[in-house]
């Protein structure tokens, strides 16, 4: 504002004063300081300078040490990890084995036990067997022995029919018959028996 | 109190060289303190190397791996050799405007001679390592591949405007952002003082020292993010110029 009344009083060169105004106002506290251009040449040789040094102070000093450091422990990081996994494979592969041995030892009780048990069948089998023998022998004796009493016996009916049926000729007949013929007749009679 | 007079460039010693003012002034006083400062803490903090950081160690390497996990993310790790160049301008800028937050204290970021500069030596350095990279081809840049002979007409000069424009944005946000926000709570606290001194009114004086105090808590988080921003889009413009994005 004051410029502008300064640019009142200088009447008749109007532009003139103007531009002296804009100049001025560039310098007073009234301007934007960042818009003063005289000030650029040592603003950036200094930031020029300020930063090139933060650059090399970072680039060749402090990145490698801090990223050595991270880098450091992350491969700390890693190899405590790989031998880690290393135990686990290890105590895997013992796992394994033992599940292994176990199972061989399972496997061998198992057929030990099938062998027995097959031994022992087999041993059963045979005594089964000759106890069987045993008694279809006796049985056979004892059908033979029955056989043979049942023969006698059919003998000694056939001798008392014999007798029975000379009896009683003699008697109904009064006849003497002759054995012989009785035999026949009684022979006859039973197969004429046996064929109805 | 005029708000921007803390903005105000102070000549604290004469120095000239080949006919050019290069005096130490206030700028360069904390463009100093700012390097001194990162300089202190990243070797205060790496200076046991233990394998079990302490808090001071832990603190810088955490600062270190969020700037490496920019540029992995952003350049992957063929963009390494970038880091410390990244690492530099994010710890520079962050410090600066950091520092600027302390009363009285000069903001080195808040002048666009420093910004400008900063983001001029980013393009050049995007600009230079692209055609060392990949020589001519380097203008594939603003020719995308793939696409219609007609789009070309249109999309060429929009890639080679974006490119130019570049490195104006990059410095006007990061200046205009700490310029506005401290010419903001200059104004504010210059309520405070007004509406204090005004007699029966004096109690609205609470009112803008409120609105300071959100704005002081926003202006952190302003400093933080704008150092962010700004390395993290030079990250971006490295990228581009890197092999996968130019193609061969």
């Amino acid at each position: 504002m004051i410029v502008f009344f300064d640019t009142g009083k200088a009447a008749g060169h109007a532009v003139e004063a103007t531009e002296h105004a804009v100049e001025a106002a560039e310098h007073t506290s009234g301007g934007m300081p960042q818009l003063d251009f005289s000030t650029f040449p040592s603003q950036i040789f200094w930031l020029a300078i300020a930063f090139v040094l933060l650059y090399l102070a970072l680039d060749r000093y402090l990145i490698p040490r801090i990223g050595g450091a991270i880098e450091e422990r992350k491969d700390r990081i890693a190899d405590d990890l790989d031998m880690a996994a290393r135990k686990k494979a290890e105590a895997d592969a013992a796992m394994l084995a033992y599940d292994k041995n176990l199972a061989d030892a399972r496997a061998k009780a198992n057929f030990i036990a099938a062998e027995n048990r097959a031994a022992l069948d087999e041993q059963l089998a045979k005594e089964t067997a000759a106890q069987e023998a045993e008694l279809d022998k006796s049985a056979a004796k004892a059908e033979k022995q029955i056989a043979k009493a049942r023969s006698e016996a059919m003998k000694h009916v056939e001798e008392i029919a014999l007798d029975v049926a000379a009896d009683m000729v003699a008697t109904l007949g009064g006849i003497k018959a002759d054995p012989k013929k009785l035999q026949k007749a009684l022979e006859t009679a039973r197969a004429g028996s046996a064929a109805s | 109190m005029d708000p921007l007079h803390q903005f105000n460039i102070e000549r604290y010693g004469e120095f000239h060289l080949f006919g050019l003012d290069l005096s130490f002034t206030n700028s360069s006083f904390f463009a100093l303190l700012a390097v001194a400062l990162v300089v202190a803490f990243l070797g205060f903090g790496s200076r046991k190397r233990a394998l079990v950081p302490g808090r001071m160690q832990s603190l810088a390497e955490l600062f270190y791996e969020f700037v490496a996990q920019m540029v992995r993310s952003t350049m992957g790790q063929e963009g390494f050799k970038f880091f410390p160049l990244i690492f530099s301008i994010f710890a520079f800028v962050l410090t600066s405007n950091l520092l600027g937050m302390f009363p009285y204290f000069f903001t080195v970021t808040s002048h666009i001679a420093v910004t400008g500069a900063l983001s001029l030596m980013v393009i050049s350095v995007v600009i230079i390592y692209g055609f060392l990279k990949h020589g001519l081809k380097f203008f594939k840049l603003f020719a995308p591949s793939g696409l219609p002979l007609a789009l070309y007409f249109v999309i060429v000069p929009i890639e080679i405007i974006s490119f130019l424009a570049r490195p104006f944005s990059l410095a006007i946000r990061l200046f205009a952002n700490m310029m506005a926000g401290h010419a903001l709570m200059k104004v504010f606290a210059s309520f405070i003082i007004m509406l204090g001194s005004a007699g029966a009114f004096s109690v609205l004086a609470i009112l803008p020292f409120l609105t300071n105090t959100a704005v002081v808590g926003l202006e952190f988080l302003i400093a933080f993010l704008q150092a962010y921003v700004f390395a993290l889009l030079s990250c971006i413009y490295l990228s581009d110029v890197s092999a996968e994005h130019i193609g061969h």
